[in-house]
């Protein structure tokens, strides 16, 4: 028996000054549409990080993502070039239009069916630079290395990486090595940054994007994600047959460009998957994205791994997808631009933009209701409940 | 709770009678079938897993049932649906 | 996927509203309470309530067992989880659960080692990999789970494990249906029994609801067309002046239950004299205890723990949501101190709480939901 007998009753300090914090806002309202207007002013405040510490969540690309780069990054580094968020930095210097980005590489684990970490570093860096209309040219790689690693698994990564490199038309030019003590590095952490030539007078991005727009996306959604929880052997789930998909991205934008598809926007659906892309898209470009669900592609293996783990396949990370936002009267000849080639053969119009509700993403449900497809907070969870 | 999904049993194991193979969507798990012991689940049956159990096998007669209710509830809606177009027109 | 696809045609499912449609009488209200969280998650998970005439209003009650534990319990599982050599297996559902002192998550940001399992029977395999490690498994759940606990706790005692234990939060479902209908403050027609607990206990357990108070219980299956069924057959029940136990779920809940789930419940585990629920306050031989032969495996006799209770704010009003007495968007702290980041009381807590699955996905008015998907 607990000792609630005894009758000691706390509170909990962080509740109390949440309620605090937003004390003015309260009251009593008995109309709907007054609680939900509260509720949208109180999303659109400055993001203010209330945590001590960084958790998981922080890494999952969800709100708490979002929370940690707006209220530290951004307002740390504040400058133009990083306000808008996107995938990758663009800017001019001197004659050249040029798309900058970085990422790392923590993933475990390092090998899994379909490929591995060094395979991600390469094709990570490439798609980022893929979705904002650059052709990717040279890349860096550092490694963060845990003391006893061995170095086969260090030579089958960098091979990988030099196979993805050369299938992707990059080069690796520069890089860095440090070793940290056993214990620290899960083996293996890999940095990559990119830089690519664009064309200057190609406009992409959010901004662009306007109500009456068609959504596609690249492919089945939700293969990697599955593929490194199922690798982890944590679940005791086996799908045999199910790889990662982690590919570069810059052939299928390419085939997009040479058909003449007037793209508004591109972006790769990386952690958090196609829904938080989707509401990163929303938020950025103020309008709506309603999804249909029935034509999102999920390959049945996804999806029954996702249904017993009680997970949406729409928030699953992908590594070798991408949504691709064109004028709606383009839509037809996108898909068939994607699906001509080989990565793009299961493309799909999912969607639509519309003015409203503005800043998110609603869902047509398969069976015909709607809900909204809102930010996870962290990573999907499986849940048993 | 509540989470609980359909898998098909594949395969039971000799050296445990309480674990079975089950397949749900191409996704393979070993599932412990101890709840079902009172009449346990051959290869080809569905069952009803929630958390790495089997709590229930799935009435294939009854499931069949429950679709024909739905399905003839569709019908009877259709077959409205297509009387009242029908008594528009004239 | 079989059995579960057919259950979600819309077809049949448009059949079914018209159907449930015809059966209401002009002018009269009806609120069926569900009180399994998988009800509710299915509902806004499909839009289901676009489906049901406005005259009927479906109101969620305290069936999410994660909801319902007390922030002092999580604060005892973090306890637990910081002594020395110990690892807190526990479901995914728990992780962000905030506690007087913050959540698993934040826990292990500062050291605790609280790793996700999918099913009991992985802390198990923890423990047996773990030999130098104490494994404590945090069972939560109603009776649905209560017999995978008991089966693991049986293995356990099978190999003669001395390092795994169950911290056992089990709670039954029952005496919160009871604690719904006896409040007074309370108008409901009718239930959607919970699909999944009845599997175990059966659908005869609910027979003093129809008895005793008169409301008609349909259990329940979790897809959409389940549901919307469990609907039109308790608008049949009332247009008909029936009042039954009925079950909907036939495909996978037998009418008896499963006796073999309840033996090994009944073998391992007993009533605790009384439990706080979160929300609901103390309810008397509402939760599950390990029974002293197992105390091998019972984490509370294993270890002391603080035991504090913490209250819930006292601008929280889930008491009241839980009761089906408030909507959501009723609630003076829904959507601005109280959000999924920051859940203040149990509704909020798990994706599948009233305010929760509300917030989450149900917020957007339905008028407005209605116009936008019409592009």
């Amino acid at each position: 028996m607990t000792g609630s007998e005894v009758g000691e009753v706390q509170t909990a300090a962080w509740a109390e000054a949440v309620v605090r914090t937003y004390a003015d806002q309260q009251g009593p309202t008995d109309r709907e549409e007054q609680v939900l207007a509260r509720i949208e002013r109180a999303r659109r405040r400055r993001p203010r990080l209330t945590d001590q510490r960084i958790t998981l969540a922080h890494g999952a690309g969800g709100k708490a993502s979002q929370t940690l780069v707006e209220a530290v990054f951004r307002d740390a580094f504040d400058n133009p070039l990083l306000a808008p968020l996107e995938d990758a930095a663009v800017f001019t210097a001197g004659e050249a239009a040029l798309a900058f980005t970085t990422d790392s590489y923590v993933v475990t684990p390092l090998f899994f069916p379909g490929g591995d970490i060094g395979d991600l570093a390469v094709n990570g860096t490439v798609n980022d630079l893929a979705v904002a209309g650059a052709k990717p040219l040279h890349l860096s790689a550092g490694f963060i290395l845990e003391e006893g690693f061995p170095v086969a698994d260090l030579r089958r990564i960098v091979a990988s990486m030099r196979r993805a490199a050369d299938v992707a038309g990059v080069s690796i030019v520069t890089g860095d090595t440090k070793v940290v003590p056993r214990g620290r590095a899960d083996g293996c952490y890999i940095t990559t940054a990119g830089i690519g030539l664009r064309d200057p007078s190609r406009h992409l991005g959010a901004a662009t994007v306007r109500p009456g727009d068609a959504v596609l996306v690249s492919g089945p959604v939700g293969d990697h994600g599955v593929t490194v929880m199922l690798a982890r052997g944590e679940l005791e789930l086996a799908a045999p047959e199910l790889r990662s998909d982690t590919a570069p991205l810059s052939g299928l934008v390419a085939a997009l460009f040479e058909a003449e598809v007037p793209v508004r926007a591109m972006r790769d659906a990386t952690r958090g998957g196609v829904a938080t892309v989707l509401n990163e898209l929303a938020r950025a470009a103020g309008v709506a994205v309603v999804v249909d669900q029935a034509q999102v592609p999920v390959r049945p293996v996804v999806r029954g791994a996702s249904e017993l783990l009680g997970i949406d396949p729409l928030y699953v990370a992908c590594e070798g997808r991408m949504v691709v936002v064109v004028p709606g009267e383009a839509a037809e000849s996108a898909l068939a631009a994607l699906r001509a080639h080989p990565l793009g053969a299961e493309a799909a119009l999912i969607g639509r933009i519309a003015e409203d509700p503005s800043g998110l993403v609603l869902l047509k449900t398969a069976f015909g209701g709607t809900r909204i497809m809102d930010l996870l907070v962290g990573d999907p969870l499986p849940r048993i409940c | 709770m509540c989470l609980g999904i359909p898998g098909q049993v594949v395969e039971l194991r000799t050296d445990r009678p309480d674990l079975a193979e089950v397949d749900v969507s191409g996704v393979r798990r070993p599932i412990n079938i101890g709840l079902l012991i009172d009449d346990p689940p051959v290869p080809g049956d569905w069952i009803l897993i929630h958390v790495g159990f089997a709590l229930s096998k799935i009435d294939e007669a009854e499931a069949k049932a429950a679709m024909d209710f739905l399905v003839s509830l569709g019908q009877a809606y259709d077959d409205e649906l297509a009387a009242l177009q029908a008594s528009r027109i004239e | 996927m079989r059995f579960v696809d057919e259950f979600r045609d819309a077809g049949a499912a448009r059949a079914l509203a018209t159907r449930i449609a015809e059966l209401c009488e002009p002018g009269r209200q009806y609120t069926f309470m569900e009180v399994c969280g998988g009800h509710t998650h299915t509902i806004y998970q499909h839009g289901l309530e676009d489906y049901l005439p406005e005259q009927i209003n479906l109101v969620h009650g305290p069936g999410c067992p994660v909801c319902v534990i007390p922030m002092g319990r999580v604060d005892d599982a973090i306890h637990i989880a910081e002594q020395p050599d110990v690892i807190l297996a526990s479901f995914g559902d728990m992780m962000r659960v905030p506690g007087g002192r913050g959540s698993f998550l934040e826990a292990n940001a500062a050291g605790t080692d609280i790793r996700m399992v999918y099913s009991p029977l992985d802390a198990l395999k923890l423990a047996r990999s773990h030999p130098d490690k104490h494994v404590v498994f945090m069972a939560i759940g109603f009776e649905t789970t209560a017999p995978s606990t008991a089966v693991t706790i049986q293995r356990a005692a099978a190999e003669g494990l001395d390092n795994f234990s169950v911290f056992c939060n089990h709670v039954t479902i029952l005496p919160a249906i009871k604690a719904i209908l006896d409040s007074p403050d309370l108008r409901l027609d009718g239930f959607l029994g919970p699909g999944h607990v009845s599997t175990v206990i059966g659908c005869e357990p609910y027979r003093f609801i129809t008895r005793d108070y008169h409301k008609p219980l349909v259990v329940a299956g979790f897809e959409p067309l389940d549901i919307l069924q469990a609907v039109y057959q308790l608008m049949q029940q009332l247009a008909e002046g029936r009042c039954e136990v009925e079950n909907q779920y036939s495909r996978v809940v037998p009418w008896q239950g499963n006796p073999a789930a309840l033996r090994a419940v009944h073998e391992v585990m007993e009533l605790r004299p009384y439990f706080e629920w979160r929300g609901l306050g103390f309810i008397s031989h509402s939760a599950l205890r390990i029974r002293p032969e197992y105390a091998k495996f019972d984490t509370e006799a294993r270890m002391a723990l603080p035991g504090v209770r913490v209250a819930d704010p006292k601008a929280c009003q889930c008491g009241e949501v839980l009761k089906g007495v408030l909507k959501p968007w009723e609630c003076k702290v829904f959507g601005t101190a109280c959000t999924p980041e920051t859940p203040i009381g149990t509704c909020m807590v798990s994706s599948e709480g009233a305010c929760a699955a509300y917030y989450n996905f149900g917020r957007f008015s339905r008028q407005r939901v209605k116009e936008a998907t019409r592009v």
